[in-house]
């Protein structure tokens, strides 16, 4: 499970949760917005309050386009000059979606920063608008309020949401390598005060509606409902209308207040921050913390920190000019271009392209309770899965439970789920050492050893007691799922999943098929997978399948250069300068050094020389002494409970010393060394799409980013390949060839792209 | 011509009034009856009762009834009790108010607890243990106390005394004594809230009344109603369960007092009291926190007669449903009424009195609106039609649980009281009571007078 068994170690790094929300939606209109009369927008008066009701055509979310906004400008402008209208409220026809964000295809259509940045001044001018209105808008929020969709809300003079699980609130334009282009940068500071809108707009994490209300986000909730004389999610969204006419009436009549009282500790803040030296000691320390974060290699963060700044200090004119200013020049950065290529991919990444399953996986039996097995139990159960889990001890299983149960109850202290839900949840799971049950099972993902002979074995037994439409699934990362298969009775129910650790974190689930397995076992794979809540790409079966095998010649070469003498501080901070979440160093220890040679070893036979590079006996060695990584407490680093920095393993000096080489001086400065080690990555990633082990660039951008930590700016290999240009990758390559060999030689589909400069791997 | 059609219409109007059944009794199965049942008088929490412990009123409760109905102590086989928040030192309730009260010791007690239909429990566990032949005569009751509830202390101030408890040496208690924080003594109030949701009762009515579009005004209308006609009822004297209580130390108190007509003005001024600021429930369209208890007199049909007893009424089939805790909380009613109606073999046309308990007007009304609904019958009960409405002049004549109060524990008997003295008093043959309960449970019985 090398491949990562520990890059969970990302989870922990907050500024790489990438693109979980939706704060941009891409849709494709086909039809012709001039020939048709308000088709995303329209109102009706009931009393003297109009109700204006958006609802895009032909989607599931209403996007914030150009259609969109002039429909709204229309609609507005007739309210504000009806005589009989004195408030309104606006709310989505949709159930689950208020707006999910702006249009991220009216974006890259844009072909300068200042088409940008004239889309950015409309939306401007339009909410500026709306927030002066002197008839009271009342935003009704049910469902996701997204980047543009919230800038919106919070022109609007009062803002009422659904509590429950579906309405958020966010600005994840950052994740995008954009900013609130609409006002968003300039409103939120004085709605929820300067460090929580830092807070938002720096993460984009969502924000659940009864936060937002103590945030002063929203400024009413209203209780979602059961079932009465419709169904629960229609009545939920009339009802919250009804709520919000009552409450736009009562502001035209000047009976509620807009205004919102502020608690203590929200008072003294703003108090402090009317300070200026307080003020400039906050910019101080956020701008501080998003350098060490970024590194960098992030230009949104910094820039929506200067453009609140310009708002505060120099006021809203200039304020709304930075904004729309930065946020064109934004837009056309390569790292936001990265970031929405990942966008697009995941969302690809996130449907079945098998289609449905014959059959509905709803009893799922899990082998082995070790760190995978239980993860994957816990992301089943949870979504409703009967599951089974087997182990083959008390205490392991014990453990596994336990792990499953204390993912569960994480989420009560974090208030996401009441200690009740959390118990009906687990009663989904049954913890057993034998196979009772595993005849009703639809699905058996096996999480035991990495050994062929053990999962062979396993399989033998389960195949014994199982019905014959249940799946089998693999869960490894390196052993050619074929060779699994050849022992089963029926190889096309026998297919690959390949999770990541830690299960509950990390997004990605590689699906690996065999020539034999068949399109309906890889239909219930992904499904499953997407059940569970998995960004999913579906790979050819190989040696290390795509996600092992691109991280192996990193490697070897991670190794190499540690024997050339590079201190593993310096390796790691060179690595995560580039962009990595985790050091390289670091990364081998967290996979853990036996794992990290059992695969060297294993794709070292299956690759040969090209695999080649560092010498695998620094592994050997270390296994050998007990230096297996964290797990072991030692590895490159020594690795206390408790203890926060971790220091230098001294005791590695010897090891290092005894295989020391000279380091090449042509290939050795910090920029060669950083390149070395993404390049024969980038060069392995291309491969495996020339060899037909990935099916498009997309997954192996997905698979690089989200699985292996592959830095997000650069958008996964294939993008930095587009981005940076196949030919200096191919020089770099050569040049690195000429000084170590074969393991360096550009594959044929890189130099290809690099031999035609018109070829991209995204067109 | 005129005489044909005259008597076609007679015959008509006949075949109407006409039950679908002449009695519910069934062949080989013991005919259980209620030969009487009493109560003390409902009062707001609060107020006399408020120095007693539950079992002082529930001992009020069969005192009464053993006055009542001069029944020999000894041949009392069974008493039971329904209660909900319960008291810890008296946590079997029925046998320390059996004791007090003079029932024979060697007559058991056990108390049972099923919210706000304890007492339909505790009754059809009495008409059960009839039914199988184990008892020929069950006391049945209920009792709450509302005046006082165990508040504890926090869990970790208990186990910080526990362990005090079980510290030997004066090192030890100083070392348990050393883990005290201050905030350890921060109490633990029991709540009228699901424990499965953490919402709190009116909170969910709130939610249920507009999932059904109940609108504000139609609740207090309906409140209004029911403490209108438990006014009437109270002044004509209509109440006849009601005992007096001698309280020590303090006045005989004869009646229930949280009968207060008000006006619908009035209570249109209230603010909602669980959905800020705009919800629909408040204080005046909900029922009230209530100190009470209640106590009936169960028996098998043949001993009652062989005792000299004129019954009131039959205990006829019943039906226990349960659903959604979070959504569906208070809609007992609705599922219960069909289920019983079917197994009874009876339809709403055969009932005559409708005794409901009255959680929230709003609970009442959604409940009427889910009975209207062909969509709620099909979407979720599973039938073709909806079950139809309770016509309002045979629903609740004597007020309800708004008006008359609600102890908890004690409010399944007066239920079924009400509907049989309503049949004796109207002249009626069957009664329909139905209640919802915390935990989404609900419960309703078929009543049958007793030929006079």
């Amino acid at each position: 499970m090398v491949a990562c068994r520990a890059i969970g170690i990302l989870g922990r790094f907050s500024a790489f949760r990438i693109l979980r929300s939706r704060g941009y939606i891409c849709r494709n209109f086909t039809e012709s917005s001039a020939l048709l009369t308000r088709t995303h927008i329209n109102y009706g008066v009931k009393g003297d309050v109009a109700v204006i009701r958006i609802n895009s055509p032909n989607s599931k979310v209403n996007t914030l386009n150009k259609e969109l906004h002039s429909e709204f400008i229309e609609v507005m402008n007739e309210i504000w000059a009806s005589d009989q209208i004195r408030s309104a409220v606006l709310i989505s026809s949709k159930p689950g979606c208020f707006i999910a964000g702006a249009d991220i295809n009216m974006l890259a259509a844009c072909k300068t920063p200042q088409e940008v940045t004239q889309i950015s001044q409309e939306a401007q001018r339009t909410f500026e608008k709306l927030e002066k209105s002197t008839k009271p808008v009342v935003a009704a929020i049910s469902g996701s309020c997204l980047g543009g969709g919230l800038e919106l809300a919070v022109s609007c003079q009062y803002r009422i949401a659904t509590k429950d699980r579906k309405t958020v609130l966010g600005t994840p334009e950052v994740l995008l390598g954009i900013l609130p282009g609409a006002g968003g940068t300039q409103r939120l500071p004085k709605m929820v005060g300067v460090p929580a809108a830092f807070d938002m707009m720096l993460t984009g994490r969502n924000i659940r509606a009864d936060r937002a209300k103590k945030m002063g986000l929203v400024d009413q909730l209203v209780e979602p409902l059961g079932p009465g004389l419709k169904p629960p999610e229609e009545r939920t969204i009339e009802y919250l209308e009804e709520v919000a006419i009552t409450f736009a009436k009562g502001l035209a009549d000047k009976k509620i207040s807009p205004k919102r009282d502020k608690g203590l500790v929200e008072k003294l803040t703003a108090y402090a921050m009317t300070i200026p030296f307080v003020r400039q000691q906050v910019y101080k320390k956020v701008e501080e913390k998003v350098r060490k974060q970024t590194k960098g290699l992030y230009p949104a963060p910094l820039k929506i920190i200067d453009v609140v700044k310009t708002g505060i200090e120099q006021g809203s004119d200039a304020g709304y000019l930075s904004e729309s200013q930065k946020f064109g020049e934004l837009a056309m950065t390569k790292e936001s271009k990265a970031l929405m290529g990942l966008y697009h991919g995941q969302v690809l990444c996130k449907k079945n392209k098998f289609g449905a399953p014959q059959k509905d996986v709803k009893h799922l039996a899990i082998l082995g309770a070790g760190l995978m097995g239980a993860g994957i139990a816990q992301v089943s159960v949870d979504k409703g899965l009967k599951t089974l889990l087997k182990d083959a001890t008390l205490t392991g299983l014990g453990r596994g439970q336990q792990q499953v149960f204390k993912g569960l109850n994480d989420k009560v202290k974090k208030k996401a789920l009441t200690s009740f839900e959390r118990d009906s949840i687990f009663s989904n799971l049954t913890g057993q050492l034998d196979y009772q049950g595993f005849e009703k099972a639809d699905m058996v993902i096996e999480a035991v050893f990495e050994d062929l002979s053990l999962k062979h074995r396993v399989l033998k037994e389960v195949e014994a007691v199982i019905p014959d439409h249940c799946v089998f699934a693999s869960n490894t990362s390196a052993l050619p799922i074929s060779e699994i298969a050849a022992v089963s009775k029926r190889p096309e129910k026998v297919i690959g999943m390949h999770y990541f650790s830690p299960v509950d974190k990390m997004q990605l689930l590689e699906i690996i098929t065999t020539e034999k397995t068949s399109k309906d076992t890889s239909a219930s794979a992904v499904a499953v997978g997407l059940k569970q809540g998995k960004v999913i790409i579906v790979v050819k079966d190989g040696p290390g399948f795509y996600t092992t095998r691109c991280l192996a010649p990193m490697m070897s070469e991670v190794i190499r250069i540690l024997q050339e003498g590079v201190d593993p501080k310096k390796l790691d901070s060179l690595t995560t300068s580039f962009g990595f979440p985790v050091g390289a160093a670091t990364l081998v220890d967290e996979v853990g050094v036996d794992v990290a040679k059992h695969v060297a070893e294993d794709l070292g036979k299956a690759f040969g020389e090209r695999f080649g590079g560092g010498n695998p006996e620094l592994l050997t060695q270390m296994v050998s002494k007990g230096f297996l990584g964290r797990k072991s407490g030692k590895g490159f680093y020594i690795y206390q409970e408790g203890v926060k920095n971790k220091n230098l393993n001294s005791d590695m000096d010897s090891i290092l010393a005894s295989l020391k080489i000279p380091p090449k001086s042509e290939v050795s400065s910090d920029e060669d060394i950083q390149f070395r080690l993404v390049t024969s990555f980038v060069n392995e990633a291309v491969m495996c799409l020339q060899e037909g082990i990935l099916a498009t660039p997309a997954e192996g951008d997905i698979g690089a980013v989200f699985g292996l930590g592959f830095p997000p700016c650069l958008g996964g290999p294939f993008c930095f390949v587009d981005l940076y240009g196949a030919q200096k990758l191919v020089d770099r390559l050569k040049k690195y060839e000429a000084a170590y060999g074969k393991q360096f030689t550009p594959c044929q589909l890189l130099a290809d792209h690099a031999n035609s400069p018109n070829k991209k791997f995204y067109q | 011509m005129t005489l044909v059609s005259g008597w076609l219409l007679y015959g008509w109007s006949i075949a109407v009034q006409t039950k679908t059944k002449k009695t519910l009794a069934k062949p080989n199965i013991r005919n259980i009856v209620v030969v009487d049942g009493v109560r003390t008088p409902f009062l707001l929490s609060g107020t006399s009762y408020k120095d007693l412990m539950p079992h002082d009123v529930a001992r009020a409760a069969l005192t009464g009834l053993l006055h009542r109905t001069s029944v020999p102590k000894e041949v009392v086989d069974y008493i039971i009790f329904g209660t909900v928040i319960q008291e810890v030192k008296t946590s079997n309730v029925a046998r320390e108010a059996a004791l007090g009260a003079g029932f024979s010791d060697k007559t058991p007690a056990h108390t049972v607890t099923m919210a706000c239909i304890s007492a339909n429990q505790a009754m059809t566990t009495g008409v059960g243990l009839i039914a199988s032949g184990q008892c020929d005569v069950v006391v049945a009751g209920g009792v709450e106390l509302m005046s006082d509830i165990p508040i504890r202390h926090s869990r970790k101030m208990r186990k910080l005394m526990l362990d005090l408890n079980k510290a030997k040496s004066v090192g030890q208690r100083l070392s348990v004594i050393s883990k005290f924080r201050l905030n350890f003594l921060a109490p633990e109030l029991p709540a009228v809230a699901e424990f499965s949701t953490s919402e709190t009762m009116g909170h969910s009515a709130d939610r249920l009344a507009a999932a059904f579009a109940v609108s504000r005004l139609e609740q207090d209308e309906y409140a209004l109603r029911s403490h209108s006609l438990a006014k009437k009822a109270q002044d004509e004297g209509l109440l006849s369960d009601v005992v007096p209580f001698k309280v020590p130390g303090k006045d005989t108190v004869t009646k229930d007092n949280g009968i207060r007509p008000s006006s619908l003005e009035q209570m249109a001024k209230l603010k909602p009291a669980f959905i800020r600021p705009y919800g629909t429930v408040t204080a005046a369209n909900s029922s009230f926190l209530t100190d009470g208890a209640s106590a009936m007199l169960i028996m098998a049909e043949e001993k009652a007669l062989a005792m000299g007893y004129k019954p009131k009424a039959y205990l006829r089939d019943f039906m226990y449903v349960s659903q959604d805790p979070k959504d569906q909380l208070l809609l007992g009613p609705t599922y219960a009424t069909p289920k019983v109606l079917e197994k009874a073999g009876l339809t709403m046309n055969d009932i005559d009195a409708f005794e409901f308990h009255e959680a929230f007007s709003g609970q009442i009304l959604a409940n009427f609106k889910a009975m209207d609904s062909d969509w709620f019958a099909q979407n979720y009960m599973g039938r073709k039609t909806k079950i139809g409405l309770p016509p309002l002049e045979k629903f609740n004549n004597w007020g309800g649980s708004l008006s008359l109060g609600h102890p908890f524990g004690a409010t399944g008997c007066r239920l079924v009281m009400a509907a049989a003295n309503r049949l004796r008093k109207e002249g009626g043959q069957y009664g329909l009571v139905a209640a919802c309960a915390a935990g989404g449970q609900g419960h309703a019985m078929i009543v049958e007078a007793y030929p006079k």
